[in-house]
Formats: C-alpha cells, sequence, structure tokens
C-alpha cells in the first residue's frame, strides 16, 4: 500500500520537507526514511511537501525516501479499546513496552487494537433487512461494565445478504454482508475513521441533562450539562488535574476517554494503577472497564501531541454513536495548542497572538464543537461532553488559549492559584466561574432530587457574593465594626466554603458526594442561617452564635456522613434546630 | 571526544557564514539532523557542535564552544554520523567532567561500558511504577509539608543570593530512606549523585565539592561542570549528560540517584540565546515556543520503572529573575515538576533557614508517599492543618497591619502568635540540624496547641484527643 512520493530535502526537527510527486493529498499519512517514521502531509507548494512527523527526527537524512499510505490518519475503532492505553496517534503503549522495553524508541508499526482476541458477538439483525450507516448489527460484551454495540460503518448502505451466527469472532474476521450500489460489501468489528473529521450523526439534542461529577462545587454551583462543553484553568499546581481526574473517576458517563496531552509521565502511571482497582459505584465494576486513555507525556514528540487530541475525540465519537453518554477529558489543551504553535512556527508561518498561528482560534472552536448530544444515526440519545484544561503561562486568563477557549464553551470553572496556596480545594473561584447550563439542567434537579436547587444555590451564592462585598470592608476596619447580621453573612458564607464548597478529593468519604448528599449539606447550611439570622434580629449576639457546637459538626459533616447513610443529617437538623432555640429562650 | 564516537561518516566541508555560536555549512553530502560535528579551526583545534537544521547541501550547526576563532576559509567541519553520546560507566561516580563529558579532573578517559546518547527517549507511562517511598530529609517544611519521594522532581525555586545551595546541599547530606515516625531510617548503600552545574560561579561548584566531600560522598558522585565562564551553549548540553549518566546508574545499575540540576534558569538563557539567533518566533520574554518541551525533556527523566530496583529523583535548582515566579522558567517548570520548594527573600532577612516559604511550595507526589506505615496516621489531617492556619495568619497580619493588632480579635491574635512560632520553630533550624519525622510532627502539633481546639477543623477529634497538648505541654 506504500508508495514512493519523493526524498527529503529539509529536516527541522518534527517538520520534514521533502519534493517529488504532486499527487499527494493534504493530511495523507506518510512513512519518512528508513525507520518508516509516520507523519502527516500538512503543506504542498509545487512539488514540495511539507510533513509533520510524529516520532523524534534525530539523525534523519536529506535523501530519505517518503512513501504515502494513501490514507489520512485515523483512528481503529472497535472491541478493546476500553482499558487500553495509547499514544497519540494510537499506538498502544503496553506492546509497545513488550517489544522495546522501558522506553519507546522510533519507527514502531503496531496495530492500536489487538487481533487475535475473540469476541462475543450476537447479531441483533437478519438476512434481507436493509441497513444504513449507524444501525447497530451485534453486540458485544467488551467489558462487564459496557455492552459494545457493533454498528454499520457511516457510510455504508443497502440489504443485508449475509450476519454471523451468534459465537466468537477476532476484529477482523466477517460478521456480515451487505449489498450496496457499488457491489457486496463485507463488514468486521473493525472500522477506522479519519480523526480530523466528525463522525456524522442525524441531529444535535435540545433538552439537557447534568453530567454528574459528584464533585459538589461542580455539581450544585457550576453545572456542566451532558454533552456540553467546560474548560478548567489555572495556573500550575492549582488543581487541574486532580479535578480531571475526579470527574474520570466519578463522572456518570457510561465511557471515560481521557487524554494526558503534554503532561505528567507519573500522571498516567497513576490512572493506570489505580483505576483498575477503583469501582464504579453504577456498575459495580473497575474503572478502567470504562476508561480508554490517550497518553503522550510532555517528553513525547510534539507533534503527536496535536493529533492526540483528535484520536481522543473520534473514539468519544464512536462510543456515542453507540447511544452512549461519553465525558472526555483534556489534560492540557494549552500544550496542544502550544505543539501547533511550534510547528507553524517552524512551517515559518506569519505569527499571530504570542507567537501562535492566526488559525488557533479555528482549531479550538472544531476541538468543542465535536462535543454534544445527539440523536445518533441509529435513532439513540448519546452525547460527548468536553472537559478541557488550559495551563495559562503565569496563570494570566488575559492570553490568547483562555481567551479563545471561552469563547467556545459553556462551562468556565475557573481555578485560582490564591485559594490553592491557602489550601481550598477544589481551588475553583466560585464568583469568577460560571455555567451555562443552569436553566437547562434545573429540570432534572426538580425531578430527580425533588428540591428546589435552584433557589438554594440562588441563596447560597448570594451569601458568597456579599461576604466578598463585605471582606473588602472587613480588610480595612475588620468585622468588629459590622453590624451582628453581617457578621452572621461572613459566618455562614465560612461554613459555606470549608463545608460545603471544599472537597478533598483524597479523602475516602469525601471524595465523590451523591446529589442527594449536596443538597441536604447545602440546605442545612441555608437552614442555619435562617434560623440564626431570626434569633439575631431577636437581640442574640453573634458571638454565641459562633461559638455554637453545630458549626463544627457542619464543617466535619462532609466527612462523617457517607452517601449510603443520609440520615445522620437528620441529627445534624435537629442539632441546629436545638441550639438555636436554646439561645432563643436565653435571649428573650 | 573524537575517538569516543565510531567516525562512520567523516566529511570534511567549508563554512559559509558564521553567526553568534551558529555556523552555517554548506556543501554538505548526506548530513543527520542533531547529528554531532566536530569543527576545526585554522590552527586544527578541534570543537564539537550539533547540527540544528539540515537541508540539501546546507546545515546549520550550533557550536558548543562558541564561534570565537572561526573563520570563513580556515574552518573545516566533519559531520561524526549519530548524535552526541557519552560514556556511561559505574566508574563514572567519584569523577568531575566538563559540560560536555570530559574529564576535568586530570583522570582518564573513563573506560565505557556502553555509550550512549545524550537525548535519552522517553520513558513508556506503562513501564513506570507510581513513587510512594519518601525520603527523610531532616527538614521540617519539606518532609513535613512537602514530603519528597524517590523518583520525584521537585525543584528549588529560589532568587539570587538566597541560600539555595546550602539547602540543596544539606538535603544530600542528610537524605535518608524514610522510615514510619519511630522506627530509624537508613542510608542506602546504592545512593548516587550527579551533579550538573550550569554558568554556576567557581564557588558555587567548589562548595558542593567540599560539602560532599566533608559527608564523605564525593566517591558516590558524578560532577558535570558548565561554568560561569564557560561557553554558553555547551549547558545545553551539560544536564542531558548528567541524566544519561543517571539513567544508566538508576535504570540498568539499580541505585538510587539524585540529580542536582543548578542553574536551571541559566540553561534556558542559553536556549534563548540560540533561538534568537536563529529569528524563531518568541514567545513570552523573547524565549522560544518550545520551551516547554524542552525543560520536559529533561525533568521527565525522572522516576522509577518495573525492570529496576534504582530511581531517579531530581532537584533542579533555578533563580527565579526579580523573585518573579510567572517568570517563564520558573513558571514552566512548575507546570512539568511534581511541585516546587519555594524560598523567601523576606523570611531569609528574618535570619529564617531555610527561608521556604511554606504556601507556593508544594509536593504533589506527597499524598502517596505518607500516612499510616508510611509516616503517621495523622500526617495528611496535620499538614492540611498546619497549611490552613497559616494561610489564616497571612489574612490576619494583612488586617492586623490596618488595625493595628490591639483591634485583632482574639482568636487572630492567637493566629498571629502561632505564626510567628511557626516560622521561628518549625520553619526554621539549623544548617545541620537533621530532625526525625516524628520531631517534625510533634512540633506541628505543639504549635497547633497554640489555637483553640474549635479552630482545628482539618483534623478529626481522635487526633486532637491524641496529640493536641494543653497548656502544660500533656496530650
Ligand atoms: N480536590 C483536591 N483535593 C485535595 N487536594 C487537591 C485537590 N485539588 C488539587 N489538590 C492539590 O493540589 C495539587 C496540584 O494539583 P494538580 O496536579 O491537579 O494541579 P494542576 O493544575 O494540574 O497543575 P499543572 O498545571 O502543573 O499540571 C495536588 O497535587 C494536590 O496536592
Ligand atoms: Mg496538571
Amino acid at each position: 500500500m506504500s508508495e514512493q512520493i519523493g526524498r527529503v530535502t529539509w529536516i527541522n526537527g518534527p517538520v520534514v520537507r521533502a519534493q517529488g510527486s504532486r499527487h499527494v493529498n493534504m493530511l495523507d499519512l506518510v512513512e519518512v526514511g528508513e525507520d518508516q517514521l509516520v507523519g502527516e502531509v500538512i503543506g504542498m507548494t509545487g512539488d514540495v511537501i511539507t510533513i509533520q512527523v510524529y516520532e523524534e527526527t534525530s539523525g534523519m537524512r536529506p535523501g530519505a525516501p517518503v512513501y504515502t499510505t494513501g490514507l489520512p490518519l485515523s483512528v481503529e475503532l472497535g472491541p478493546g479499546l476500553l482499558r487500553s492505553i495509547f499514544d497519540g496517534v494510537q499506538r498502544p503503549l503496553p506492546v509497545i513496552e513488550m517489544r522495546s522495553g522501558s522506553f519507546i524508541s522510533r519507527g514502531m508499526h503496531l496495530d492500536p487494537l489487538y487481533r487475535k482476541d475473540r469476541w462475543n458477538f450476537t447479531p441483533k439483525l437478519k438476512v434481507g433487512d436493509s441497513v444504513s450507516g449507524g444501525m447497530i448489527l451485534g453486540t458485544v460484551p467488551e467489558t462487564e461494565a459496557l455492552e459494545h454495540r457493533v454498528m454499520v460503518p457511516p457510510n455504508v448502505r443497502g440489504a443485508l445478504t449475509w450476519i454471523a451466527p451468534a459465537m466468537q469472532y477476532t476484529i477482523d474476521e466477517p460478521i456480515a454482508r451487505v449489498r450496496t450500489e457499488s457491489g457486496e460489501q463485507e463488514l468486521t468489528m473493525l472500522q477506522h475513521w479519519p480523526v480530523r473529521k466528525a463522525r456524522p450523526y442525524k441531529s444535535r439534542q435540545g433538552k439537557a441533562e447534568p453530567l454528574i461529577t459528584g464533585q459538589r462545587v461542580l455539581d450544585t454551583f457550576f453545572p456542566l450539562a451532558k454533552g456540553g462543553t467546560a474548560a478548567i484553568p489555572g495556573a500550575f499546581g492549582s488543581g487541574k488535574t486532580v479535578t480531571q481526574h475526579s470527574i474520570a473517576k466519578w463522572a456518570d458517563a457510561q465511557v471515560i476517554v481521557y487524554i494526558g496531552c503534554g503532561e505528567r509521565g507519573n500522571e498516567m502511571t497513576e490512572v493506570l494503577q489505580e483505576f483498575p482497582h477503583l469501582i464504579d459505584p453504577r456498575s459495580g465494576r473497575p474503572l478502567m472497564e470504562r476508561t480508554v486513555l490517550i497518553a503522550n507525556t510532555s517528553n513525547m514528540p510534539v507533534a503527536a501531541r496535536e493529533a492526540s487530541i483528535y484520536t481522543g475525540i473520534t473514539i468519544a465519537e464512536y462510543y456515542r454513536d453507540m447511544g452512549y453518554h461519553v465525558a472526555l477529558m483534556a489534560d492540557s489543551t494549552s500544550r496542544w495548542a502550544e505543539a501547533l504553535r511550534e510547528i507553524s512556527g517552524r512551517l515559518e508561518e506569519l505569527p499571530a497572538e504570542e507567537g501562535y498561528p492566526a488559525y488557533l482560534a479555528d482549531r479550538l472552536a472544531e476541538f468543542y464543537e465535536r462535543a454534544g448530544a445527539v440523536e445518533t444515526l441509529s435513532g439513540q440519545t448519546g452525547s460527548v461532553s468536553v472537559i478541557g484544561a488550559v495551563s495559562p503561562p503565569g496563570g494570566d486568563f488575559s492570553e490568547p488559549v483562555t481567551q479563545h477557549t471561552k469563547r467556545f464553551i459553556r462551562c468556565f470553572w475557573a481555578l485560582d492559584k490564591s485559594l490553592a496556596s491557602a489550601r481550598h480545594f477544589p481551588s475553583i473561584n466560585w464568583l469568577d466561574s460560571y455555567s451555562e447550563y443552569m436553566e437547562d439542567v434545573a429540570d432534572w434537579w426538580r425531578a430527580e432530587v425533588g428540591q428546589d436547587w435552584y433557589a438554594l444555590r440562588a441563596q447560597a451564592m448570594e451569601i458568597l457574593s456579599e461576604e466578598s462585598r463585605l471582606s473588602q470592608i472587613v480588610k480595612l476596619v475588620g468585622s468588629d465594626t459590622l453590624p451582628d447580621e453581617q457578621r452572621l453573612v461572613l459566618e455562614t458564607a465560612r461554613l459555606l466554603r470549608e463545608g460545603f464548597l471544599q472537597q478533598s478529593s483524597f479523602d475516602a468519604v469525601d471524595s465523590f458526594s451523591t446529589v442527594q448528599k449536596q443538597i441536604r449539606m447545602l440546605g442545612l447550611i441555608l437552614l442555619f442561617h435562617r434560623q440564626a439570622q431570626r434569633i439575631i434580629k431577636l437581640g442574640a449576639p453573634i458571638n454565641v452564635i459562633h461559638d455554637l457546637p453545630v458549626i463544627n459538626t457542619m464543617i466535619r459533616m462532609k466527612t462523617v456522613v457517607t452517601n449510603d447513610d443520609l440520615t445522620k443529617f437528620d441529627d445534624i437538623e435537629k442539632n441546629i434546630n436545638e441550639q438555636i432555640k436554646k439561645l432563643e429562650t436565653e435571649y428573650l | 571526544m573524537s575517538d569516543a564516537l565510531d567516525l562512520g561518516v567523516n566529511e570534511v566541508v567549508g563554512v559559509s557564514r558564521i553567526e553568534g555560536p551558529l555556523v552555517f555549512v554548506e556543501g554538505t553530502g548526506s548530513i543527520g539532523y542533531d547529528e554531532v560535528v566536530e569543527i576545526i579551526d585554522a590552527r586544527g583545534q578541534m570543537r564539537l557542535g550539533r547540527v540544528l537544521e539540515v537541508g540539501e547541501g546546507i546545515a546549520v550547526v550550533e557550536v558548543f564552544a562558541g564561534t570565537t576563532g572561526l573563520s570563513i576559509d580556515g574552518t573545516r567541519v566533519h559531520f561524526l554520523g549519530k548524535p552526541f553520546h557519552i560514556p556511561v560507566a559505574e566508574e563514572m561516580l567519584g569523577r568531575i567532567f566538563n559540560g560536555l563529558g570530559k574529564p576535568l579532573d586530570g583522570g582518564p578517559a573513563p573506560l565505557a561500558d556502553r555509550y550512549a546518547d545524550i537525548n535519552g527517549q522517553p520513558i513508556n507511562p506503562t513501564a513506570r511504577v507510581y513513587p510512594v517511598d519518601y525520603i527523610q530529609t531532616g527538614i521540617s517544611t519539606i518532609d513535613g509539608l512537602n514530603t519528597l519521594l524517590r523518583g520525584q522532581k521537585l525543584p528549588l525555586f529560589s532568587g539570587a543570593g538566597l541560600p539555595h545551595d546550602r539547602l540543596a546541599a544539606q538535603i544530600v547530606r542528610q537524605a535518608a530512606l524514610g522510615a514510619p515516625a519511630g522506627q530509624s531510617s537508613a542510608k542506602s548503600e546504592q545512593f548516587a549523585i550527579v551533579f550538573a552545574a550550569m554558568g554556576v560561579k567557581h564557588d558555587v561548584a567548589s562548595y558542593f565539592r567540599d560539602s560532599f566531600t566533608e559527608s564523605g560522598a564525593l566517591t558516590r558522585v558524578t560532577m558535570f561542570l558548565n561554568l560561569a565562564d564557560d561557553p554558553p551553549v555547551e549547558r545545553l548540553v551539560t544536564p542531558r549528560a548528567a541524566l544519561t549518566l543517571a539513567e544508566y546508574l538508576a535504570f540498568e545499575r539499580n541505585m538510587h540517584v539524585l540529580v542536582i540540576l543548578t542553574d536551571m534558569t541559566n540553561y534556558c538563557e542559553a536556549l534563548r540565546q540560540i533561538s534568537n539567533i536563529r529569528g524563531e518566533v518568541p514567545s513570552r520574554k523573547g524565549y522560544p515556543g518550545y520551551l516547554y518541551s524542552d525543560l520536559a525533556s529533561l525533568y521527565e527523566r525522572t522516576g522509577r520503572i518495573k525492570t529496576s530496583e534504582g530511581s531517579i529523583t531530581q532537584l533542579p535548582i533555578l533563580t527565579m529573575p526579580n523573585d518573579d515566579i510567572t517568570h517563564p522558567v520558573p513558571d514552566l517548570t512548575g507546570y512539568i515538576t511534581e511541585g516546587q520548594i519555594t524560598l523567601n527573600r523576606d523570611l531569609d532577612h528574618q535570619g529564617t533557614y531555610p527561608p521556604v516559604a511554606v504556601l507556593p511550595s508544594l509536593s504533589r507526589l506527597m499524598k502517596d508517599g505518607i500516612g499510616e506505615g508510611r509516616t503517621r496516621a495523622d500526617h495528611s489531617h496535620w499538614s492540611s492543618q498546619l497549611f490552613a492556619a497559616y494561610a489564616h495568619v497571612q489574612d490576619v497580619r494583612a488586617l492586623a497591619s490596618v488595625i493595628g493588632e490591639e483591634e485583632l480579635s482574639k482568636a487572630d491574635q492567637q493566629y498571629l502568635k502561632f505564626g510567628r512560632a511557626f516560622e521561628q520553630e518549625f520553619v526554621n533550624q539549623g544548617l545541620t540540624e537533621n530532625r526525625t519525622i516524628e520531631t517534625t510532627l510533634d512540633i506541628g502539633w505543639r504549635l497547633l496547641s497554640m489555637l483553640p481546639k474549635e479552630e482545628l477543623t482539618r483534623v478529626s477529634p481522635g487526633e486532637i484527643e491524641q496529640y493536641y497538648m494543653d497548656s502544660h505541654g500533656a496530650h
């Protein structure tokens, strides 16, 4: 399949020029040099072909041959994706380890999906059925947590002339034949899809459900919808990765695609070591069974970093097309943007802001646009939610990647360096963050949780913004000069911050809160606030309210009350009422 | 050096242009990208370089020793046919080399076990072992609040004139494999130190050498020295040479290797210089857009792997220009490393040693290296409580500076006292004071006991019961 198209004339890091054929397609996959390093055609001028190479080009020489595969950069889709870890161009890292040991060597050509595994296929259609792209041919239990729905490839349409009986097959054995306009076509469980092209669906869906993450500040204050987009910008060490890991662990999505894009090797290792042992509370199975990992760590070649994002989102779309809710995390999109910048710089393109190419905004838009809740080609509901970490230089959000990202996302979880250094985690700033999904998900809360989440949240936000206003005064004159009503606002805001917003990802009880637990906690803090307000009006001084033991109880309740025993909240409620009552009788 | 390399291709060609540390070579045949080059000047003197860019018949070469004394006509260039390699061997311990790996101590060239490409190769994440063993440094702000693990990369963010060298030397002297509180921690037999100097002054290098000598570690140390008056471009090779040896010692010889790289800011300057001369589009402050990837290609050469007992722990030192933590060098470093120990000028002026600013410091790997069976069960809550209390001290100080201490609430006055004591008794410690983890935890509890129990919401009631000291100092 490889045809020689030219010879290398110039090498500068990952960017290589070759001279030769004029009949090469933009974005075609090529192999360069004796080592057959994989690259992609990113530019053509006359007979000069510009290529970005996905591997280290050290030692490559002018004159080296270039071959084309005639195909664009694509991913393999089929059973076996879950539980895998791939590099940025979908090479399976465990196989690389078997072949080349602890260090990744160059020029390895490996099948992304393992060919020898046999999968239990159960047909869902019969001979004679007319089929079209996206229809479900049959199912395979890919893991115990997830049923893989084998689909007719998007561009195939016709009548089914044969379908394999229920049995075990490898992914390249035929499982069906379709008579199409252009003749009979054999289908296997293995499909290919070009990564830079969004997979088709029937229509976008309007109705939104929240993606529940178990993280209180997210679910309660800045909810993300299934199929929505969110950005987590923050300086180094502010908590982007821990937040993304927490979402990957606890989000109520059926499939997780986690892209480590230009980040630390150890962080991928951590997921690899931890996820097989963590049990998904919903499926009762290890988290790894619903997870696909893509790792292009910061020391891996930069061109493959650019590709890793597309590899990940294409896999996410594939599971969406089966009718699943998929959540994709990209940590960090800034490294991807920097990869674009580096390639662009070596191409000597005209830079726009801060050296980024002028098309940065377009690429970001294209990526986030691939999120969404859709009606699939087969009429089911599926979604891809995208959560992108952003790493602004110096933690300054005015830089191009953060600013452009903001235009294309609807949930902004702003991490705050000063909260992080005070060890308030997650360090999501409640005044700078926002969610545009609030109205969309309010109905779901009403139906599923039954309490008026919208109103409770609004009350809490009001107290927090009031606190921020008051703290300006406190900074100048201290809090003693404030009237007691206002000092109570400070007290309740502290309760909200320490008792509700702060959530440790590393505490066994606290790391994940059900929505029921969240709403109950919030309700109690606000109950306390109302009760205290009432007795302050009656003349009870703030100091005695401050000393109520129930305040300490409420700060600790997040780690004391477990998700499966919320009745303890009843006791706390009783405590609040009793302790306030006692004060009331004392001060009346 | 040339005898160290297998002279496969040995092309002799001429130079067409010289600009800063770069020479532009024309009429070349088959030259590989990133290949090593020998440049011979009119007097027959040889210097080394590296190919930065190649086209047909042309190559851009960076000359490590600089281009002073090179002429267009009198210069010849040999291409050696492969990327830069250095010899690696256990017997390199105890030796001193220059920034390119040539002996500086008058000794013979080491008998190489083999030659290794200084660029290394990325560690496969599937082959890594997540670090969990803590290193007891004997320094409370590190062991207690920013615990260092074997296989971690934890830089010192410092500033000109701050005692980062003393701190690094103290860490090297005192470092031992941590044990649970109450048990004694052991010095490992299988340890090694690889020290790389980039553009630092002579006295810094000799300070470290003397310190290694005093502690009797010198025979376990390899030094790669590129000093302030050595050619800047050579600095781009120095850390790579050091890490190549470190990888050999750790992953092929099962040693626990501590790598000290100082000063990373000088390294980045050299990178910026080359980039500017090549006319590359700069990103922030004139540094190239690939500074992040370049730094990552050094810092990521840290950790543990399944096939070896050894480990590489990195302790890079960098001076922040203008003490500015948002400057690209500390900023991009912080985005790659697993935390940072930040030194602070005010604490230093107050006479606090080590002047570790606790709040902007962080060890990301700490959580898995502490707790029951590793340090002590209360460690995690204890550190969280100290951080929270000390963070509150900052607010109280700001307020006190406006309204005066007397106007503070009683609790806030207690916080002020706590803050002072924390800096004087916990942060501050002697240059030779080697505290056990137990001592560190105990000092922390003694200080926390200066605050009312109700304020301690990050530790559990049980822990308060066990460790909180009433006014007589009893639990
Ligand atoms: N929810 C949390 N609970 C407890 N600790 C947290 C939480 N979030 C962050 N942290 C702490 O903050 C540290 C830094 O977090 P993290 O590694 O996620 O930062 P980051 O924003 O991804 O940084 P970088 O950009 O450098 O990758 C963690 O190692 C942990 O100690
Ligand atoms: Mg991170």
